[in-house]
């Protein structure tokens, strides 16, 4: 069986394993990807949310066959972008942080609203993170924050 | 605002928003076994045997027969064995670990065990269980002559669920024995300290045999009190037994179905009334503590003591057990026993006061304890009581008179509202003597000769923000830059003992150490020098002493109030109810970070609202949790209250830091009673008293008035 070739925060990767490995224990076993966090394994928190072609993707419910030729961006690649910086501040600011066990994959929720929709109302900010749990926050500074955010980075998204 | 109260970006911000902290399951792979547990599939049987397939080399099997030490793991009590004894007790009691090198390989081997039980009748219905872990009966005035004097005298019963913590970080533990025979456990978890002495008592070995620290730790809520040192002793057996590092990380099943929840509850209530007013309340509360004892003693007292509610009732008799049922032990929740009983005397109150032709909110009004009335255990609320500023701080915010008269009115659409109130308070610190007596925290601040200070203390950051809240107060003190103080995850090899990360004490009682502790050291500050002080706690001399066998003295020294609204539409097809605002002012005393304690009370008052309407778990007839995945038990997302509007209302208390008061547990407590109020208005005016009340309850209740 060949390889699965695929690119990850922009590096060309080969994986030799199986087509019906998680993405998620792929990520972080083989490619030491600690920022994606197993929360369930079945779909339900998005603490384990990945970037796949773009888009916001649960990796505990991805196989490793569906990813051939695709782009995956983790927090250890968006962490090195503008866009990550000024979503950054805005949750800094905010004190949208407390455990942080859900912030990785919130904060890739966020990159791929704005992506979408560069200025959301509120509502849209809710809607668009409404598959990532947190259990500490209330939302609301999360929430804030994205809309901070989609201020402050005014033309990056 | 005051200076303190300014918001700072917390410590821990950039490793978490950026996923570089490395949390338990997150350390490499390499030279560490993976420990499964394997856990028992029935209720209550005598386990006649254990049949283990045949291990490949450097997998092992790992039980109490392997406990070096001691098989019961320090709580209270010490019922809780580190591995099953003869029995099982529960669905979910670990009976034995497999541990090795691959993950897959470790649970086809532990699913392969086959456990021999002899299976016995479980004790499931906590409402007809007769062994009783504890039972405490306390009370002043004299109940049986209000009760021949009254004009008119109510009975009811008020049951709530299970809770599940849900933090978003399932339980997770490591051990790794170290050079010179010392094992080093690490993980998720909120008491360093408390897992220190269990894994102490499990290896048979003295304080420097082993130390622990904390992780970072991913969401705790009480969760991770007692159940680390449980899973802490395992891995460390394991990794006695195995001679090399062992994890063992829950998944979410495993951690919703076995790991400690909230009590349900059972209050039956009495009251008398006299010429409109309450006289008397008798009160028996009933918590189905699980399996084992665990915390329940301490959940039960802290659930007993607050029974009465705010109000200045003149004679109260408290019974409060804690029974044991064949299921898992429930354990601390942010509330830890308040919520159960808060529900019940707000419902209760509400109930009376509907039957006397008044409104819940002035009859409420007419009973409010203030400043220097006695507490329900002879104590003294010693400081002032904020609860009327607060309640039209509320009003305010909340337009509730408005509301509350208008959906009085007769609602026939599909659509129905309702709002509803609660008050409450939440007693900061440990119960009773705990601090004094248990606890005696020390803290200890370290500057090293390049001026930066370090915070020494066994407080775990697990969201709360002490790893920010803590070195704020000290950098205050000391006139330093935030940068140049800092505090650590604690490990017990180097920190004093300043308590758990429990109780929304850590900043009222460490914090003020802390304070205590950075004035000593400027006023001894020697440039270029290390120095160390340290600060051990005392009893403020205004505390009545507490004895705990006869629920007599200050149960706390102060007290943090809240008062909550919740309006709410009923959709009267579907049953599905949409919160339409969540209003709550809550006195935590001064806030040390404004953002920290706002995420605080939202996160909570958030936990509360899902705690009435949608956290639903249940056992099925043979005692096994259904509710067992994040999609069979549902917790708020971002869409459910988008308006949750928190207010903070400041009464400041001397002997906390700058005058701040504990927080954490507030502002979860009292949204079922306001919440089953505003449904019971939604409903057209009938009576509620259980929570949750959940979409299927709100059919029923629309189905009967259909007919």
């Amino acid at each position: 069986m060949s390889d699965i070739n695929f690119r990850l925060n922009g590096r060309e990767v080969s994986y030799s394993g199986s087509a019906a490995d998680r993405l998620l224990d792929v990520l972080r076993n083989t490619y030491l990807c600690t920022s994606v966090k197993c929360g369930c394994k079945e779909g339900e928190c998005g603490a384990c949310s990945v970037l796949i072609d773009g888009v916001l993707f649960n990796s505990c419910c991805v196989a490793m066959g569906a990813i051939e030729g695709a782009e995956v961006v983790t927090m250890e690649g968006f962490r090195e972008t503008r866009r990550f910086e000024v979503l950054d501040r805005a949750f800094g600011e905010l004190s949208a942080v407390q455990c942080g066990f859900c912030i990785p994959g919130m904060v890739l929720a966020a990159e791929a609203l704005l992506s979408q929709n560069p200025q959301p109302t509120e509502e849209e900010i809710r809607e668009g993170l409404s598959g990532n749990l947190c259990r500490c926050t209330g939302y609301n500074a999360i929430v804030n924050a994205v809309g901070l955010a989609a201020k402050e980075g005014k033309g990056l998204w | 605002m005051e200076k303190i109260s300014q918001s700072v970006v917390k410590k821990d911000h950039a490793p978490k928003v950026s996923g570089r902290s490395i949390y338990v399951a997150d350390y490499p792979s390499e030279g560490v076994l993976c420990g499964k547990l394997l856990h028992s599939k029935v209720a209550r049987a005598k386990i006649l045997g254990v049949e283990v397939p045949k291990l490949p080399e450097g997998y092992f099997y790992v039980d109490a027969r392997d406990v070096p030490g001691d098989n019961n793991v320090n709580i209270v009590l010490d019922d809780t064995p580190v591995f099953s004894r003869d029995t099982v007790e529960y669905i979910g009691e670990p009976i034995a670990m497999i541990c090795g090198p691959d993950e897959n390989e470790v649970a086809r081997l532990r699913d392969e065990c086959r456990v021999n039980y002899e299976e016995m009748e479980p004790v499931l219905d906590f409402r007809s269980a007769e062994e009783k872990f504890f039972d405490y009966h306390f009370g002043h005035g004299d109940v049986d002559k209000a009760f021949a004097e009254a004009d008119k005298t109510y009975e009811e019963e008020f049951e709530t669920g299970y809770q599940e913590q849900a933090y978003l970080e399932t339980q997770g533990m490591m051990a790794e024995p170290e050079e010179g025979g010392r094992m080093f456990v690490h993980g998720s978890a909120q008491c360093a300290y408390y897992i220190h002495g269990a894994v102490m008592r499990a290896l048979g070995c003295g304080p420097t045999g082993v130390h622990i620290k904390q992780d970072v730790t991913g969401g705790g809520f009480g969760g991770k009190e007692a159940f680390p040192s449980i899973l802490g002793c395992q891995v460390a057996v394991a990794a006695r037994k195995c001679g090399k590092p062992v994890r063992c990380v829950f998944d979410r099943r495993e951690d919703m179905e076995y790991t400690s929840k909230r009590h349900p509850s059972l209050c039956r209530y009495k009251a008398a009334v006299r010429d409109g007013k309450v006289t008397a309340l008798d009160i028996d509360v009933k918590f189905n503590a699980g399996a084992y004892s665990t915390l329940s003693a301490v959940v039960l007292q802290r659930g007993i003591i607050a029974s009465p509610g705010i109000y200045n009732i003149p004679n109260v008799r408290v019974h409060g057990s804690a029974v044991k049922t064949n299921t898992s032990p429930c354990g601390a929740y942010r509330g830890f026993g308040g919520p159960q009983t808060f529900f019940a005397v707000e419902m209760l109150m509400s109930h009376i006061a509907r039957d006397l032709g008044k409104e819940p909110l002035e009859f409420k009004k007419a009973h409010l304890v203030k400043q220097g009335d006695q507490t329900s255990t002879c104590g003294k609320y010693h400081f002032p009581v904020p609860i009327p500023e607060m309640i039209d701080e509320v009003v305010k915010e909340s337009d509730f008179e408005n509301k509350r008269r208008e959906y009085a009115k007769a609602q026939t659409g599909r659509y129905r509202r309702g709002i509803g109130m609660s008050m409450y308070f939440h007693g900061a610190g440990f119960t009773g003597a705990g601090e004094r007596d248990l606890i005696k925290a020390v803290a200890k601040l370290r500057k090293y000769e390049d001026g930066r200070v370090e915070i020494l203390a066994s407080n775990g950051d697990i969201g709360q923000g002490v790893r920010t809240t803590f070195p704020k107060i000290v950098a205050n003190e000391l006139n330093l830059p935030l940068e140049k103080v800092f505090y650590e995850h604690p490990d017990t090899a180097r920190v004093p003992d300043s308590g758990p990360t429990v109780a929304s004490r850590s900043l009222m009682i460490v914090g003020e150490l802390l304070r205590r502790a950075a004035i000593k050291l400027r006023e001894q500050w020697k440039d270029g020098e290390e120095q160390e002080v340290e600060e051990h706690y005392k009893e403020p001399d205004f505390v009545i002493p507490f004895y705990i066998d006869k629920f007599e003295g200050d149960a706390y020294p102060t007290y943090s109030w809240a008062v909550n609204a919740i309006e709410l539409e009923v959709d009267t097809y579907t049953g599905v109810s949409k919160v339409l605002g969540a209003y709550g002012s809550f006195d935590v005393g001064t806030p040390v970070d404004y953002n920290v304690v706002m995420g605080q009370m939202e996160g909570g008052f958030l936990q509360g609202i899902g705690y009435a309407s949608i956290e639903k778990m249940d056992y099925d007839s043979k005692g096994r949790i259904r509710n067992n995945s994040l999609s069979d038990y549902l917790i708020p997302t971002t869409k459910d209250v988008p308006k949750l509007k928190c207010m903070l209302h400041v009464e400041k208390y001397p002997d906390g830091p700058y005058g701040a008061k504990g927080a954490g547990e507030l502002p979860l407590v009292g949204a079922p009673a306001a919440y089953l109020e505003a449904m019971e208005q939604a409903l057209g005016g009938i009576e509620l008293n259980h929570a949750p009340f959940t979409a299927e309850d709100t059919l029923r209740a629309v189905m009967k008035e259909v007919g």
